[in-house]
């Protein structure tokens, strides 16, 4: 591992993660705080993986903010290759020097003009290479991983285990400091070992219900103790049915800043049902949600009967 | 204080070093960097920090989320004799002093008079007891649970010293004495009454019971960890580690998979036949090119002054695989064909040609419970109570359901199809009729049987996968989810 002056840790202790984490509105668990403080002592990155909508891009930008850092974000899809992910020659350029010195006629021999054209400032950098040869702080974030081939991990590799890019024209090019890197996982399909064993693993789930309503109490501006608690309980229960696709936390939020608007204070089984469409997103899911709060409804009206 | 200075130095190491084996042994793929990382890992973290232990050991020792109840178990079994609290006594002393003394004020602040007697460090009585784990489902307070559950194990379980007996059987003793179920309704009774102005709307009715059903779910959590406590220090780490382990999601059985693990399964699925659905992807965008295309290699050659100096050849246009899925599902494997159905659901999301045939006796196909419905729960539903499938006596008959399937479907089945069949082969001795197979594998592209029963099962007693097998491309067992991944992969 490269020495310098960036080896200094950025944590004192997992509870300083954490509270500077909540200092910047991302509330963070046991876990969560605990990851991040030993992917910063150990310098090894973090792969996040869990449902959509659970805070995984977010943990990255937070934990950028909190450290001062600049975030450099790569967004992976099907298709990503090299020079898109880590560098890329500047071809354009490359070929305008050469006809240069053809047309100024000056005499610089082929292994000069070669020596020039792959130096670095023919070099195109792409956010690895970028997040590589940085000077000042960063956080980098890999997002949803997943979505690139197998063969394309493979270009990660060096990177994340030690954090160095090798150009065959310029040699290899080694981190001045160690970011802390963030990959996010979305899980539709294996990682392969390769990476995992290369990464702290970190699982976000839904968070548990007491940690729902703290979320919606931050981030919903003069949202009620009462109303937060009623949300946190009635997204609970509402994930504990089988659906296509639970509420997320970002759905919740959303739910709730609705609620906000609409004036709601107590939410009852009409409001539910009549916006039950921002939490869940498929028709099918919204007419269980729907039928499971009426028929709960039937069933103890008769009994009051 | 002693002993937290003793696990840090070289009796961690070893600890550890057994920690990692054991997660070996059921199953987990620890390799030798992750061991390295875990030792350097648990030097950051302070040992008296056990929440913050385990996550540091899991975020590297465990890198799939699906294993993570298997490191769970292992974990409890082999920390949970370390540290002061967790250390087990004999007496109810074990019980936190200042909880005790709370409960009692908190009793007689009831006015509930005759509770003052209990207390104290003599063993609380049986209306205490209930009393107690009344209160703390009430209020939620974890550190009474815990107490709750500690003094019901030692009350009710009745463990003795190096009895074999599961973790199970004294689970279900203690649960049975608590008898959790009205104290589920009178917690629901305050709840209702607590309020008398008005009644609670149903909506409020179930966030309340869904609120204490989770406290109830904690609760049997501290019971189960308090039993694995005293099986711990009863038997020693190495003896309760292997009875306790569990199967991770890839090693369930699907013929005795429980309901827990039924749920495991089925989200383990969707991965696989996305990499299923990918890996034909690929196969269709990376394939060879196709023959010379005349015409276009002509147009082209104008440009070279009529050399055809740049041959131009089609795209291939590869065949769209159209998939046949026959399943058995009859009583004999009910448990594989429940999974199968959620199988076949998740193929047919990903492909656009499948077709799904169900039998017992007779044979139907379910194609249409499977199209237009995001619901998985309601397409099984109807295709166990709607699809004909029964057609004499409803016990599995291989040779008739074949039958009918070649001479109602038969003609659809053409050179793109791939026909994947389901099921045992246990026909009850009825007429095998192999040549139906025999006859597909001539029309189809391929024929593969999947038997979800052990190898050495077959073509014993009423099986015939043999006969059948012959006439396949293949006869894969396939009991989990393991063998499945791999019998994907030579599917590609």
């Amino acid at each position: 591992m490269p020495d310098g002056p960036a080896n200094e840790f950025r944590f004192d202790s997992v509870d300083d993660v954490r509270d500077r984490l909540r200092k910047v509105d991302y509330l963070s668990d046991e876990g969560i705080a605990g990851i991040v403080y030993l992917a910063d002592r150990l310098g090894k990155p973090i792969l996040v993986e869990g449902p959509a909508g659970t805070g995984k891009t977010q943990l990255a930008k937070s934990v950028a903010e909190i450290t001062n850092a600049r975030l450099i974000r790569l967004q992976c899809y099907e298709g990503l290759d090299e020079s898109k992910a880590l560098y890329e020659w500047n071809y354009k350029k490359q070929l305008l020097r050469i006809q240069a010195s053809k047309a100024d006629g000056d005499s610089t021999g082929w292994d000069q003009i070669e020596e020039d054209i792959f130096s670095d400032d023919f070099l195109l950098t792409r956010p690895l290479l970028e997040a590589i040869r940085a000077e000042d702080p960063v956080v980098l974030l890999i997002d949803e991983v997943d979505r690139v081939e197998v063969e394309t991990e493979a270009l990660l590799l060096e990177i994340l285990s030690d954090y160095q890019v090798s150009i065959p024209e310029l040699g290899t090019i080694t981190a001045r400091q160690i970011p802390l890197v963030f990959l996010t996982s979305n899980n539709t399909r294996e990682l392969s070992e390769a990476l995992k064993r290369r990464c702290l693993f970190l699982h976000i789930d839904y968070p548990d219900m007491e940690r729902e309503k703290e979320i919606v109490l931050t981030k919903v501006p003069d949202i009620s103790e009462s109303l937060a608690d009623q949300v946190a309980r009635i997204v609970r229960s509402i994930r504990q049915l089988e659906l296509k696709k639970s509420p997320s936390v970002s759905e919740t939020l959303d739910w709730a800043r609705t609620l906000m608007l609409l004036g709601v204070e107590k939410v009852d089984a009409e409001v539910a049902t009549s916006t039950a469409n921002i939490l869940l997103k498929y028709q099918t899911d919204i007419a269980k949600a729907n039928k499971e709060l009426s028929n709960e409804a039937s069933t103890v009206n008769r009994a009051a009967k | 204080m002693g002993e937290q200075l003793a696990v840090a130095g070289a009796p961690m190491l070893a600890l550890l070093n057994g920690f990692i084996i054991e997660l070996r042994q059921a199953g987990l793929p620890v390799s030798l960097t992750e061991h390295l990382d875990a030792m350097e890992a648990v030097k950051h973290i302070p040992l008296e920090d056990r929440a913050a232990f385990k996550y540091a050991l899991a975020a590297t020792l465990v890198k799939n989320n699906a294993h993570w109840r298997s490191f769970e178990t292992v974990f409890e079994v082999y920390f949970s004799l370390r540290g002061r609290e967790y250390a087990v006594g004999d007496e109810l002393a074990d019980l936190p002093e200042d909880l005790l003394d709370e409960l009692e004020q908190m009793m007689s602040g009831q006015g509930d008079g005759q509770m003052q007697g209990g207390g104290g460090h003599e063993a609380l009585s049986a209306e205490e007891l209930a009393e107690m784990l009344y209160q703390s489902l009430l209020r939620g307070d974890q550190s009474m649970m815990r107490a709750v559950a500690r003094q019901s194990v030692k009350r009710f379980a009745g463990m003795e010293p190096g009895r074999p007996v599961g973790g199970t059987y004294y689970l279900y003793r203690t649960l049975r004495n608590l008898d959790l179920d009205s104290v589920m309704n009178r917690l629901m009774d305050q709840s209702r009454s607590g309020r008398d102005d008005e009644p609670l709307t149903p909506l409020e009715e179930r966030l309340e019971r869904d609120e204490y059903e989770s406290r109830v779910e904690q609760l049997k959590q501290e019971i189960e960890a308090e039993i694995r406590r005293r099986l711990v220090a009863d038997r020693g780490v190495e003896a309760m580690a292997k009875t306790l382990r569990k199967p991770l999601p890839e090693d369930i059985d699907f013929m005795h998979a429980s309901r827990d693990e039924m749920k495991l399964l089925r989200q383990a699925i969707y991965p696989l036949t996305r990499k299923l659905a990918v890996r034909l992807a690929r196969k269709r965008r990376h394939g060879r090119k196709g023959p010379l295309d005349f015409r276009n290699t002509v147009r082209h050659s104008l440009s070279y002054g009529g050399v055809p100096a740049e041959p131009k050849f089609r795209y291939p246009r590869p065949a769209k695989p159209e998939i046949f899925v026959i399943a058995d599902i009859s009583g004999s494997v009910a448990a594989f064909a429940r999974f199968t159905l959620h199988l076949v659901y998740a193929i047919a999301n990903q492909f656009s040609r499948v077709r799904a045939f169900v039998f017992i006796d007779g044979i139907d196909e379910v194609t249409r419970f499977f199209e237009g419905t995001e619901d998985i729960v309601e397409s099984i539903h109807r295709v166990n109570t709607e699809a004909d499938v029964v057609w004499v006596d409803g016990h599995s008959d291989y040779g008739h359901a074949f039958e009918t399937f070649w001479s109602k479907w038969g003609k659809e089945v053409g050179p793109k199809t791939t026909v994947l069949i389901l099921g045992d082969a246990r026909n009850n001795y009825h007429a095998a009729q192999s040549w139906v197979i025999k006859e597909i594998r001539h029309r189809a592209r391929h024929v593969y049987w999947l038997n979800p029963e052990p190898r050495s099962y077959w073509d014993t007693g009423d099986s015939i996968v043999g006969e059948y097998g012959t006439h396949c491309d293949g006869v894969y067992e396939c009991r989990n989810l393991r063998q499945l991944e791999k019998f994907v992969d030579v599917l590609t």
